[in-house]
């Protein structure tokens, strides 16, 4: 196992503590980085407004994201979870075939269907709902379009295992006791599976946020990310530190909600065993 | 409801995917009419020297990186199943997985920039090898979870040495998830963008496929791209349907 951990280690912990130290330096004067200078400014400069306000954008977008991808998903995993067992496993397959796709193929995929003559506005107009293309190329919807649908899949996956380890006595007790259907998922199902939800949820915002491909492409360079903004510093700006600064931001938030998410699923599985 | 509503997801998921495989036998290869079926745009690809290229480096990148990764990973899989569970080993196997693709690219760059290490395809290799260490690690590890380590501990007290124990005993046993786990590593390594951007060095000569796509795609949609985004899609599903088939389960969920 040796050599494994040898090499995540000089090519993955090294290379993310070289950018954590590199955050604390100035920038050269051809760019790189200048050694002699110890400084808090570019963490001061990320805070800046004009930053932050990208941070908040990106997050406000992974949060959509999350949440229409939750909303489409959810029922997608429930109707998996209630199929005959011995179809289950193939309906999953194809939900993640996609995933295993090329990304930017997949997204590139939406500039086709989404310009103004492409498929999308064609059959819009066929349909006489509007007689002009609408715009849904290269803006916030797209962006938000494009992400929730290369990460559906996982929040299918998490919610249909969640759904899997729910024991069905708790909804056919709920049933017996006169709670319909509605009452019955909203009271039983949806807080028991509460767990795979917040997984899914994390995965999509966390991969949403820091994602630089979707909004280059969807968002047609007006929608700045954070991902963006970190591949301007590095390849456009050449300010590496103030870079390195954006992204130990960006993994700091990210470390936050993984850690909150795993504490609540923990606490969720010590509650089920008290329970049982 | 439950069907209808199935039918909508899938729709949705695979849509887009087969739009781009339809019209790339248009003929005239823009979505706005169907001119009619021809295999031209295929053509166009053989004949572009820079596609050639981007794909003769992606396979190399590909099949190196896959190679090294699944040895590596198999081995570091055997180590930490038969160790007992280290909540710091999980996360470190994990990060690769969930760090964002960006910051890993800004990482390895500034690392092989500091050490004033030539960037090219072999820097891209040894990129790629990070994430699939982890791929690979997952998926020989969820073998191992149903692994009698009984067998191999027989095979010592019967005096054979770690080569002989692996090779008679545990790989005939797990084979199948290493071979899955080395066709999900090409999958992830032949479509990987961004760390092989930035890992790449300024040259021309360590283009991949990926890169030349989005170059492509930056400067307009082109009929070419949907004849060679048919080809990728379709070998993509291809190895993933084969992962499948040598071993249930090494495709997450399934």
């Amino acid at each position: 196992m040796l050599p494994g951990l040898v090499w995540l280690g000089v090519l993955m912990v090294v290379p993310c503590a070289i950018i954590l130290v590199t955050a604390f330096y100035e920038r050269g004067t051809y760019g790189g980085v200048d050694w002699s200078v110890f400084t808090f400014a570019n963490f001061t400069r990320a805070g800046e407004w004009l930053y932050l306000s990208i941070f908040l954008d990106s997050a406000r977008i992974a949060g959509l994201a999350a949440f229409f991808a939750l909303l489409i998903g959810y029922p997608a995993a429930y109707a998996i979870a209630r199929s005959a067992p011995r179809h289950q496993t193939a309906l999953l397959f194809m939900a993640m075939l996609p995933f295993w796709t090329n990304y930017l193929i997949r997204t590139y995929a939406w500039i086709v269907l989404l310009n103004p003559t492409g498929l999308a506005n064609n059959f819009l107009q066929w349909l006489g709902l509007t007689s002009a293309p609408l715009p849904l190329l290269y803006n916030e919807f797209a962006v938000i379009l494009g992400l929730v649908y290369n990460y559906v899949p996982f929040v299918i996956l998490a919610i249909y295992s969640a759904l899997q380890r729910l024991d069905p006595s708790y909804a056919e007790a709920s049933r017996d006791l006169g709670a319909g259907a509605l009452t019955t998922f909203w009271r039983i199902t949806l807080p028991l599976t509460a767990p795979g939800v917040a997984a899914g949820a994390v995965f999509v915002f966390v991969l949403s946020i820091g994602n630089f491909i979707t909004p280059d492409l969807l968002g047609g360079g007006k929608l700045q990310m954070v991902g963006n903004l970190i591949y301007d510093q590095f390849l456009t700006a050449r300010d590496w530190p103030f870079g390195s600064a954006l992204s130990v931001f960006l993994i700091a938030v990210m470390l936050l909600l993984l850690f909150a998410q795993a504490i609540a699923a923990n606490r969720a599985r010590g509650e089920g065993r008290g329970h049982a | 409801m439950r069907k209808a509503y199935l039918a909508f997801i899938y729709v949705f998921l695979y849509t887009p995917i087969a739009v781009l495989m339809i019209l790339s036998f248009n003929k005239a290869g823009m979505p706005t009419a169907w001119t009619g079926f021809s295999t031209d745009w295929y053509g166009r690809l053989l004949e572009s020297p820079k596609i050639i290229a981007a794909a003769k480096n992606s396979l190399i990148v590909a099949i190196i990186s896959t190679f090294i990764a699944t040895t590596i990973g198999t081995l570091l899989a055997l180590g930490v199943e038969r160790r007992k569970a280290s909540a710091s080993l999980d996360a470190l196997l994990f990060t690769p997985m969930i760090i964002p693709d960006i910051v890993l690219a800004i990482a390895l760059l500034s690392f092989f920039t500091m050490v004033k290490f030539t960037l090219g395809l072999h820097s891209i290799i040894l990129a790629h090898v990070v994430f699939n260490i982890a791929f690979v690690c997952a998926v020989v590890r969820a073998r191992l979870k149903s692994f009698d380590w009984s067998l191999t501990e027989a095979s010592y007290d019967l005096g054979a040495g770690a080569l002989t124990t692996f090779r008679k005993i545990t790989f005939p046993l797990i084979w199948p998830a290493v071979v899955a786990a080395a066709l999900l590593a090409f999958t992830l390594s032949i479509d990987e963008f961004i760390i092989a951007y930035f890992t790449a060095g300024a040259g021309q000569g360590s283009t991949t496929l990926p890169m030349q796509i989005y170059a492509m795609i930056r400067f307009g949609v082109t009929p070419e791209i949907n004849a060679m985004a048919t080809i990728i899609l379709l070998v993509s599903f291809i190895l993933v349907l084969t992962a499948q088939r040598f071993n249930r389960g090494s495709v997450p969920g399934t």
